[in-house]
């Protein structure tokens, strides 16, 4: 009896009970009350089976609360979220744990990073990882460091790099089993990108995947000389995990020098390819790469989406994938074989896909422009697919376009490594509070494509283009943010607006969603705040 | 009876949990105050500038923090300007800290001044076998992801606190004790109890993290009453170890200086 009323009475505010155990982030989605992982499960759905909040009454969502981060670089993390406790990363690497309910906070941790850090764009940080109780970070500086999700104090801390040549982490690390997968980013400065696990109990580095492969290993030969010493291949954002085939998957970056690929001759392997790594050995079962010897820093640095599809005629398992290249592709998780790939946003660097998935490039001349522009068709930020309507949602960029000065790009460790130059309308990365954006530019999307035939079923249209994520829930809601300071509700059938609300800043993250008590929350970083959102009369 | 001597060697080692998370205050510093500057000072100093000077502060040929005497520098403002702008020509390099960092990271180094740890009494090991065994620290207190949740994370104590401050807060737990981390007792409307120790507090809402490491969120006006503890409920150690068992388990603490990278 007396249990019985403690309960009741942590439902008032928030607990943390049970640890984050490896079978409950296998099934993640069975605690759709829980956000577990940065996309939500291993799968990156980024789908919620939760739909207290539907079409008929999300006119009836209101702000419970702000989270204002002490920190004025771009806020583009994802929460996690465990029985009512959410854990959110201040930009750059600071920890809050914060009553998921009210938003108060519970603690913080506080990281320094090294003034070595060089990233090229901003100090930011998009999640955490949680096995057990302990979180799990990658740093600006290349660090990734172990945190006691009870009490916010560091347990171990293991450099990865050195940040002085321009090797970071931004993403959120990926728990499989008992290791810690996270990879390394800053292929603007030349660095030699890799994945690695890390056992969670240590720190200490299991295996290791090179990005770009050196003497005596396969693929080395793609590169010209001596070139693949400085070849990037960054790791942007956070991979999958299928644990049927034991494999996880993972986006690499672009080439170096970005913008000049005739010093570096060759399909410069893994970059801008899908890798399916053992996860136990790191062993490289399968690549598919998207943009060989790409110019244009077309990195695929996008989650990668899990499905289960009909497809002609039997189940396959697949991995759907809108690159920044401008494609949407599906491909057979298990082989990384090609099924089928078609443009999403227009593109002119091309005549099509040969049988294999290979893009057919066209001459270009020097200055010519290309579509997409040099951000691509879309970019880092998460895509969604919901099982209930069978459609894969994605921000696209749209007639966007670039043109590009190539140059010789000299390495120096520590350097900006890029190539020559580009030049486009598309406006900085960061937005001020006057958009100054025009048609001249191109426009934002969220479409919502037909895995089966790539084509576009709707679209909603945005004056200026997004770098938010999409979240779908089991209510065929569809939430989103974007480059103008709005963060909306559409119908996940239709694409009707049905909800907007003014956040006052640029929502540069991906939507996530989860439970406690009785109500349903969405939360979206925007600006420098964390928003979270919840019916009016749910109680 | 013997439910409640375990109710009562808890509280006490509560206590000492509570206890041994405090601060020393400085003159013309309020209690918060104090706790920011040492604390702030001690992580920046460990995350910047002991990889180089040493834990403490005699690592660099020729420098010795713990002299308290410098070579290009007299006063604070010298050694901040120091800090600021490095030492050219020397592995000292410029920084990127603010006024109030400078500051936290100067009272640090000054801090050092007198400290000789091989000239200490006392033996880490013997301090860790006490600790974890007998002192029965372990059953409040949490060092590198081992004990309890009930107290302060004392993995990086030795980082924070002088060895000075301690000695005498285990000796005297009452000067230690810490408003901001007291144990909350809450009841609710239907008389049911719940304690733990104070995360953070405001009008409406208490945030707690109770024996067992559950962080709990409390809204106040659905509670029936709620009181912060006052006072340590720890025991003085001077009694129930010896001055040499005493000098191991302060040198054991001092020794406890968090995580560093690998």
């Amino acid at each position: 009896m007396k249990c019985a009323r403690l309960f009741l009475c942590f439902l008032a505010g928030g607990s943390l009970f049970g640890q984050v155990s490896y079978e409950r982030l296998l099934h993640a989605s069975r605690e759709p009350q829980n956000w577990l992982t940065y996309s939500g499960n291993y799968s990156s759905q980024r789908y919620s089976a939760l739909n207290q909040i539907t079409p008929a009454n999300v006119k009836q969502l209101d702000l419970r609360w702000i989270f204002q981060a002490q920190s004025l670089e771009k806020f583009e993390a994802t929460p996690i979220v465990v029985n009512g406790v959410m854990y959110v990363t201040q930009p750059p690497n600071d920890i809050v744990a914060l009553d998921a309910k009210t938003g108060r906070l519970f603690w913080v941790y506080q990281y320094h990073s090294s003034f070595g850090v060089r990233l090229c764009c901003g100090l930011v940080n998009r999640g955490l990882a949680i096995l057990g109780n302990t979180l799990f970070m990658g740093t600006i500086d290349a660090h990734l460091v172990a945190i006691d999700a009870k009490n916010g104090h560091l347990l171990w801390n293991t450099e990865l790099a050195d940040c002085n040549l321009g090797y970071g982490i931004t993403h959120a690390p990926l728990v499989v089993k008992d290791k810690i997968i996270v990879g390394t980013a800053g292929g603007e400065y030349g660095i030699r990108s890799f994945l690695a696990a890390y056992d969670a109990n240590s720190g200490k580095q299991v295996w290791r995947f090179d990005a770009i492969p050196g003497p005596g290993m396969p693929g080395h030969e793609t590169w010209q000389g001596d070139s693949w010493e400085h070849g990037g291949g960054s790791f942007w954002v956070t991979g999958s995990y299928d644990p049927t085939t034991n494999l996880t998957y993972w986006g690499t970056g672009n080439p170096g020098p970005d913008w000049n690929p005739s010093q570096r001759l060759g399909d410069n392997l893994y970059t801008d390819c899908a890798i399916a790594l053992d996860a136990d050995t790191g062993k490289l079962k399968w690549f598919f790469q998207f943009t060989p010897h790409d110019g244009s820093d077309w990195d695929s640095t996008q989650v990668p989406v899990l499905v289960d599809l009909d497809w002609n005629g039997t189940r396959r398992k697949a991995m759907l994938w809108a690159n920044r290249n401008g494609f949407f592709y599906v491909l057979d998780r298990e082989t990384g074989r090609f099924l089928f790939g078609c443009p999403f946003v227009k593109q002119n660097w091309n005549s099509g896909l040969d049988a294999n998935g290979r893009p057919i490039p066209l001459p270009a001349a020097e200055g010519a422009q290309v579509n997409p522009g040099n951000q691509g068709g879309t970019n880092w930020y998460s895509p969604s697919y919901s099982p209930r309507t069978g459609l894969f949602y994605v921000t696209a960029w749209l007639d966007t376009f670039a043109t590009y000065l190539r140059a010789p790009g000299k390495y120096e460790p520590g350097r900006r490594f890029m190539g020559g130059s580009y030049k486009s309308p598309v406006p900085a990365i960061r937005r001020g509070p006057i958009n100054t954006w025009t048609e001249k530019g191109g426009y934002g999307g969220i479409l919502a494509l037909d895995p089966h035939t790539g084509k576009t079923l709707w679209e909603f249209k945005t004056h200026d283009v997004s770098d938010s994520g999409i979240l779908t829930t089991a209510s065929d809601l569809l939430f989103t943010g974007g480059r103008e300071g709005y963060f909306y509700a559409l119908h996940a059938r239709t694409g009707a607006l049905l909800w907007k609300f003014t956040v006052g800043g640029t929502a540069a993250a991906s939507p996530m969603t989860y439970q406690v008590g009785d109500e349903q929350y969405v939360a979206i970083a925007a600006g420098h705040c964390l928003f979270a959102f919840a019916l009016r009369n749910s109680l | 009876m013997r439910y409640r001597n375990r109710m009562l060697r808890t509280t006490i080692l509560i206590s000492l949990a509570i206890f041994l998370g405090g601060a020393e205050q400085l003159p013309g510093q309020t209690h918060s105050d104090s706790v920011i500057t040492a604390e702030a000072g001690a992580r920046l100093y460990f995350a910047y500038c002991s990889a180089c000077h040493g834990s403490e502060g005699n690592s660099v040929p020729g420098v010795d923090f713990r002299s308290g005497k410098f070579r290009s520098a007299s006063s604070d403002d010298d050694l901040m300007l120091i800090v600021l702008r490095g030492i050219p020509g020397t592995a000292m390099p410029p920084n990127n800290f603010g006024g109030s960092e400078l500051r936290a990271i100067v009272s640090y180094i000054r801090s050092l001044q007198g400290l000789h740890l091989e000239a200490l009494p006392g033996d880490t090991h013997r301090g860790q076998v006490i600790f974890e065994g007998r002192g029965d620290c372990m059953n409040c207190h949490r060092v590198n992801g081992k004990g309890s949740y009930a107290a302060t994370d004392l993995s990086d104590i030795g980082m924070i606190r002088s060895i000075d401050y301690l000695k005498k807060s285990l000796i005297d737990p009452a000067i230690s004790d810490v408003p901001e981390h007291r144990r909350i007792r809450a009841t609710t409307q239907d008389g049911a109890v719940i304690s733990g120790r104070r995360l953070n507090e405001d009008t409406f809402t208490l945030q707690i993290i109770d024996n067992r490491g559950n962080l709990i969120s409390l809204l106040k006006p659905k509670l029936k009453t709620y009181e912060a503890v006052k006072g340590s409920t720890m025991p003085s150690y001077q009694n129930r170890l010896s001055p040499e068992e005493l000098d191991d388990l302060v040198r054991y603490l001092y020794s406890l200086k968090g995580a560093t990278s690998k």
